[in-house]
């Protein structure tokens, strides 16, 4: 049994690499479109001096989709990017995981992407160790 | 989830929504016109021109208000879903919704500052009928004068104040801010 | 006055043509792919995201091959297409303590905990050019090491801030203004001027925050902390009711701390100034803290001793290089009628002066 949340899922799918999303997913499921792929915008936000008032800092491309499943689910997808098979793939998967299937499309989806993704912060936080600097005092300066 | 309020969208977004734009632009310069508005498909009891017109001029950006029995659940889903709109006092809407008494008194709504005399609302009063034309209008847009209904009066101080679009099932009219009413 | 004035249509197209070809340049040499563009020009590519105010590495990529290389044009080409995008929502803020740190350096804290990680940097180089560029070849792995578990890195201003020695950021959830949606109105609040120097040019801001180094507006700033790495962007779904994490961008932050004597309104402690860019952008980053700092004058009590960065009209009007460019470049365009309208004028006040000096004669 996953414990995974619906929010967590679809933090992965939308941060996957397209091309592997569509291996992993392989033939796409029937399923209409209640809002066809579009692309879009989203004002990203950040903070003064990064805990106080909101700010606008730029926009990001993004690509959402909704749409149902034969079986009745509904999925949404809000994916970073202009890839409109991508988001439907990613909606796929969202409603895939609210339905009887979702043990196995975890196993068979989500978690390998979950992998992907802790190889890759992993690869980039041990090249950042290596650059870890200790400075040492050498001469304290005199008043 | 419920799947009626993320129905009843435009099915070609960019073709309805120009579309849509042009029709309302065409009653909107034309006082007294009316013209046919369709392909969105709201819950009730949102007409289709209403709910044409607000897919086509709401977004995230627009602050919308649902007033009377338009402020119902599935209202509220159905134009979140499709537009992002935010849902606000009257005295905050970009663009209202309502019919005529629910809407009144028109004064809570903004009609802009000399500054920017578009910092106004815009009302849609869906009517339950199309009465009798009960008022002459002058104005731009009209060649010399017309005839058409006005639910009632509204407030102006030229350039401020509010513009209305009148809708009942797939029709549609408007009275802009400009336009001179005398009641008959 | 402007009249119009037709013709040139077979000129243009031709220019343009010309100009197509001389984009792809010798067909001998290989074609950049934007991919080519991307991961070797990435700073490039940063600077075109930053500045064109649009997160896209692909998008920002086939600018600036479409542009050759003038990053300018690229900007230019970026905001033009942003602006056919709708606006789906806004994030909620971007929370920049748990960024993945491919960077984090502080000037003026020696241990700060969490360490300091240079990361790809420029520092410590000795700009001298790498012939060895000249031929193509392998880049040997960058060397890793062993990491322990993944840590939160706080903000290394934050340990200042709980002895009371720096001022607060106190949060805050009001909805900032937006300058891509509003006309700039003055006096302009901090989160507007952020947006608006954010989005600025870098050369621009640059210059300016040099300027209060060099005494225009001093303010006496280090850098307390500067990172890069990536942060989740999340959203609140409407349609969900709960938020998202919609993708991860690369941004460079900065944190100054600057000394500060105290003033009528507020006690001596130190003050901060800070940068928050898309991408590796480190140089516009601490520009844009300098610059913050120094126009915040007013808030904090401090006067105002004239210097161009601390107006903030004239930072806030001259700092988005595409206005400039707009602005400028025009007149370059056929102004033939007013020309020849200050050509009659001149032509006339001449007349007149020569026919009353014969006069005097």
């Amino acid at each position: 049994m996953t414990t995974i949340t619906r929010r967590d899922w679809m933090g992965v799918l939308a941060r996957s690499a397209p091309a592997r999303l569509a291996h992993l997913l392989g033939a796409t499921p029937q399923h209409s479109i209640l809002r066809n792929p579009e692309i879009g915008a989203v004002m990203v936000r950040g903070r003064a001096g990064a805990t106080g008032a909101p700010f606008n800092l730029g926009e990001m491309t993004v690509t959402r989709c909704t749409l149902q499943l034969e079986d009745g689910l509904i999925g949404h997808a809000y994916v970073q990017g202009r890839d409109k098979a991508h988001a439907i793939r990613a909606a796929i998967v969202d409603a895939q995981m609210q339905g009887p299937d979702a043990n196995d499309i975890f196993a068979r989806i989500v978690s390998p992407l979950l992998l992907d993704e802790n190889v890759r912060k992993a690869a980039i936080a041990s090249k950042a160790a290596a650059t870890k600097v200790e400075f040492f005092t050498m001469v304290r300066g005199v008043d | 989830m419920n799947i009626q309020p993320i129905s009843g969208g435009f099915s070609d977004a960019p073709r309805q929504s120009a579309t849509a734009f042009r029709s309302v632009l065409e009653v909107m310069s034309r006082p007294g016109k009316t013209a046919v508005l369709s392909g969105a498909k709201p819950p009730a009891p949102l007409s289709i021109a209403a709910g044409t017109a607000i897919l086509t001029l709401a977004d995230s950006n627009t602050p919308v208000h649902l007033a009377g029995v338009f402020d119902c659940d599935a209202l509220r889903q159905w134009i979140t879903f499709h537009t992002g709109a935010p849902l606000v006092p009257a005295d905050e809407a970009d663009l209202a919704i309502g019919h005529w008494h629910d809407l009144e008194p028109l004064d809570r709504f903004r009609i802009g500052s000399p500054e920017y005399p578009d910092r106004s609302s815009t009302l849609i009063v869906e009517l339950h009928d199309w009465p009798q034309e009960n008022a002459r209008l002058t104005g731009p847009g009209i060649k010399t004068k017309t005839l058409a209904f006005v639910p009632g009066n509204r407030p102006t101080d030229f350039p401020l104040g509010l513009d209305l679009i009148m809708t009942m099932g797939e029709r549609i009219s408007a009275l802009p801010r400009s336009t001179e009413v005398e009641f008959l | 006055m402007y009249v119009a004035v037709k013709g040139g249509e077979r000129a243009i197209e031709n220019a343009h043509a010309w100009l197509a070809k001389e984009r792809r340049g010798d067909p001998d040499v290989p074609e950049l792919s934007t991919a080519q563009i991307r991961e070797q020009m990435a700073l490039a590519v940063n600077r075109v995201m930053a500045e064109g105010s649009l997160y896209d590495p692909d998008l920002a990529a086939l600018a600036i091959k479409q542009a050759r290389g003038d990053l300018i044009e690229a900007i230019f080409l970026i905001r033009a297409y942003r602006t056919t995008l709708p606006r789906l929502m806004a994030s909620t803020p971007v929370d920049t303590a748990v960024m993945a740190v491919t960077r984090r350096i502080s000037a003026t804290f020696k241990d700060a905990p969490g360490g300091q990680i240079l990361g790809p940097t420029f520092d410590y180089t000795h700009r001298l050019l790498d012939f060895a560029l000249l031929a193509e070849g392998e880049v040997p792995p960058a060397p890793t090491a062993l990491t322990g578990p993944a840590q939160d890195m706080p903000h290394i201003l934050s340990f200042l801030d709980r002895d009371g020695l720096i001022e607060r950021a106190a949060p805050s959830d009001e909805i900032p203004p937006d300058l891509t949606r509003a006309p700039l109105e003055l006096p302009a609040d901090r989160a507007l001027r952020l947006q608006a120097l954010t989005r600025g040019d870098e050369g621009f801001v640059l210059g300016l925050a040099y300027s209060t180094q060099r005494g225009y507006g001093r303010n006496h700033a280090f850098v307390g902390e500067l990172r890069i790495g990536t942060c989740p962007v999340e959203v609140d779904i409407p349609e969900l009711g709960f938020a998202v994490e919609i993708g991860e961008i690369e941004l460079t932050e900065c944190e100054t701390v600057n000394q500060f004597t105290g003033s009528k309104s507020q006690p001596p402690q130190f003050t901060r100034g800070y940068g928050l860019t898309f991408g590796q952008t480190e140089r516009k980053a601490i520009s844009m803290a300098l610059v913050d700092r120094a126009l915040r004058w007013r808030e904090l009590g401090e006067d105002f001793t004239g210097a161009p960065a601390q107006d903030e009209e004239f930072v806030l009007s001259h700092c988005d290089n595409i206005q400039a460019t707009g602005f400028l470049e025009h007149i370059k365009l056929p102004h033939y009628v007013d020309f020849q309208a200050e050509l009659e004028l001149i032509r006339s006040v001449r007349a007149a002066a020569f026919a009353s000096r014969e006069a005097a004669e």
